[in-house]
């Protein structure tokens, strides 16, 4: 009877839906037990710098690698439109504002979402599984204290300078396509773009976009690898869902960033 | 919540367990078990898996916490201590997990330090000497810097021992220790267990199915089934006890109360020889 | 705690980062060249300001000199009220005229000021006394229709004599 098989669809959806609920429920505490749990972080912060290594400094390859490709194709792509309408030299703004806004902090995240965040859910996932969190709570140290919020920070720091460093290297591959190959003039470059990135409303804007992004990219990461089921199956299917998440809540707040921090121009 | 500031109350029993019932939602997991466990005897725990050990075992230790009933450690009701009281309860317990459960970021040496570090202000030079004492006491002094990916499960096992005892606890409790071993490494962890317990002067529960490596080292038995206690005694009275469940777990028995086979339909049925036609 | 190499390379990775803020903010950005601390303010009263940003700049002379700081309409006048801070190096005389220009094609707006002859010059809170809209695209092309019309009924008119 085809109109029971629809009710079964509705309860399905209905079931999903409050699991969803009651799971981001679950994920508001962590993340609020993650932010009590700070302190060990900051007191012993060799915990901390420990991690930074893990995230950041193991996701510089890619993060340069990829901005330094990322500003060739803007320059590329940028001078091809520009010389159309005779303004090549507004090259520089175009590179230069395009990152610093928007690609820097973005792609930067999503990057590390990928290397770092997935690395930190399958790392998490498997001491849940093989019962290593659960030893650590019955030697009464509390695990999130001393394996969570240590990552949480990590995150957080590592990803504004992965971002400036997206930017930064960008700028520089936009600089050599586009005056070094093509031939604009280094002066209207560099000039231009001066005049047009303001300190303040571009640069800073993209700091606190990826301050935030790191924030959501880390917890997330943290969070699937906490809750997985722990199996094998479980932490991979958790890694996967930590790059997906990030990926859309990536995209999700900078359509909300963006649209606070540059209504006005 | 009672806090830690009371003191031990001394026990003969170490751990009392007093109608215990504990349910996941409307799985009930526990109904109603009683069990004591006297203080510097070596007690085992035995049932088919999912019965409902591994959850006693968590109740004790305080991470989860009673339906109804209660469990009792050193005179203290574990599920109404505050944080304080269970973080200092459980500087006193040391648990060996299933497999281990070793940091594997961490060498030897500073797993079995881990807890010292954490928990205690003890100099280096002390840490350090108290941690290679503990890993001689297993046998695996020699083996203080590797990794424990570069351990066999035997090894992994004693290293985690070690582990276990490294604050000299009052309680330890073993999570199915013999689990996967060879069987050298079986009689090392049984060896090892009944005279750590005795050297320490500790109270140690061991959940297992191996028959023959508990029976031999262990003063008392609990058989649990489907979340009850099903029988106790001491190892012969359990060894010659009658009941089917015991007797069909002591001696290997093929059927029994534990059936073979999984809940079927007919033979002929699942063939169709009924309808007649030719197999 | 012994420092190891782990901390090495963490300190390396957060001062590349550092660095990398930096040139961002001073080679990529203004921060350099950003004056905050010594400026007036001005303003002026324009018809229609056109696509005239806050933040855009103002130039004389093509060098910039200050930044529009505010846009508000003026209801009982009905004009646009622009509010420039210039920068206080810069002075300029009384009877100096603010135009509102766009620089190249793709047109970004500012305001350009074309200093007179006044003695006097400019102090914060005064107001700019000439005033030169924005053009607006299309009342220079109904200009443009209606001059050659008006041409058109000349010429037929000349012809009908």
């Amino acid at each position: 009877m085809p109109h029971r098989k629809v009710g079964v669809g509705f309860s399905n959806v209905g079931r999903a839906v409050v699991d969803g609920v009651w799971r981001m429920g679950f994920a508001t505490r962590f993340f609020v037990m993650t932010l009590l749990g700070s302190g060990d972080s900051f007191r012993r912060f060799g915990l901390t710098i420990r991690e930074i290594y893990f995230s950041g400094v193991l996701s510089l390859i890619i993060i340069l690698v990829s901005g330094l490709f990322v500003g060739m194709v803007l320059g590329l792509q940028g001078y091809e439109t520009l010389q159309k309408y005779g303004s090549e030299s507004a090259l520089g703004t175009l590179v230069a504002l395009s990152l610093v806004r928007e690609l820097g902090p973005v792609l930067a995240a999503l990057l590390f979402a990928s290397r770092a965040g997935s690395a930190i859910t399958a790392e998490i996932g498997l001491m849940k599984a093989t019962e290593q969190l659960a030893a650590m709570e019955m030697m009464a140290v509390d695990p999130i204290s001393r394996v969570v919020a240590p990552r949480f920070w990590a995150g957080v720091i590592s990803m504004p300078l992965l971002a400036a460093m997206f930017s930064a290297v960008g700028v520089f591959g936009g600089y050599l396509v586009g005056v070094v190959f093509i031939g604009v003039d280094a002066g209207s470059f560099w000039s231009q773009m001066q005049a047009a990135v303001d300190f303040r409303q571009d640069i800073v804007s993209g700091v606190i976009k990826s301050v935030v992004f790191g924030i959501a990219v880390t917890a997330i990461a943290l969070f699937e690898g906490y809750d997985a089921p722990p199996t094998a199956e479980g932490v991979s299917h958790a890694t996967t869902r930590t790059v997906v998440t990030s990926a859309l809540a990536v995209l999700g707040l900078d359509f909300i960033l963006t649209a606070f921090m540059f209504r006005g121009i | 919540m009672t806090s830690w500031k009371q003191p031990d109350v001394p026990t003969e029993n170490l751990v009392e367990i007093n109608n215990l019932t504990f349910a996941y939602g409307k799985r009930a997991i526990l109904k109603g078990i009683n069990m004591v466990m006297p203080r510097g005897k070596v007690v085992a725990v035995m049932g088919l898996s999912g019965c409902g050990k591994t959850t006693t075992l968590r109740l004790i230790g305080g991470s989860l916490k009673p339906t109804a009933g209660s469990v009792k450690v050193a005179g203290h009701e574990v599920a109404e201590l505050d944080r304080e009281g269970l973080y200092r309860l459980r500087r006193k317990m040391g648990m060996l997990f299933q497999f281990g459960a070793l940091f594997t970021d961490l060498s030897v040496f500073e797993n079995v330090a881990f807890q010292m570090r954490e928990q205690t202000d003890l100099p280096e030079s002390v840490v350090r000497d108290l941690v290679l004492m503990k890993l001689d006491a297993v046998g695996l002094r020699g083996a203080h810097s590797l990794m424990p990916s570069e351990l066999s499960g035997g090894m992994a096992r004693r290293v985690a021992l070690a582990r276990a005892v490294a604050l000299d606890p009052m309680l330890i409790m073993y999570d199915e220790p013999f689990a996967g071993l060879d069987p050298i490494s079986l009689s090392v962890i049984g060896n090892l267990i009944r005279r750590l317990n005795d050297a320490l002067g500790a109270t140690s529960i061991v959940v297992t199915h191996d028959i023959q490596e508990s029976l031999k080292i262990v003063d008392y038995v609990y058989f649990m089934s489907d979340g009850v206690v099903v029988a106790e005694g001491t190892a012969e009275e359990i060894k010659a006890s009658t009941l089917p469940y015991v007797h069909q777990f002591v001696w290997g028995e093929i059927d029994g109360p534990v059936s073979f086979h999984y809940p079927r339909a007919p033979y002929s049925q699942d063939l169709r020889l009924e309808a007649g036609h030719a197999a | 705690m012994e420092r190891t190499t782990l901390d090495l390379w963490v300190g390396v990775f957060v001062v590349m980062g550092l660095v990398a803020l930096a040139v961002l903010g001073f080679k990529v950005g203004n921060l350099g060249t950003y004056d905050s601390s010594n400026t007036y303010t001005l303003y002026g009263e324009f018809d229609n300001i056109g696509g005239l940003k806050i933040k855009a700049p103002v130039k004389s002379s093509g060098v910039v000199v200050g930044r529009v700081s505010e846009i508000n309409f003026d209801s009982k006048k009905f004009v646009a009220h622009v509010e420039v801070r210039l920068d206080g190096r810069y002075q300029f005389p009384k009877d100096t005229s603010a135009a509102i220009l766009t620089s190249g094609l793709l047109g970004e707006q500012y305001i350009g000021l074309e200093a007179g002859g006044d003695p006097v010059n400019l102090k914060g809170g005064d107001k700019f006394k000439l005033t030169q809209s924005a053009v607006v695209l299309e009342n220079l092309i109904g200009q443009m229709i209606y001059g050659k019309a008006a041409e058109g009924e000349d010429k037929a008119a000349k012809q009908t004599k």
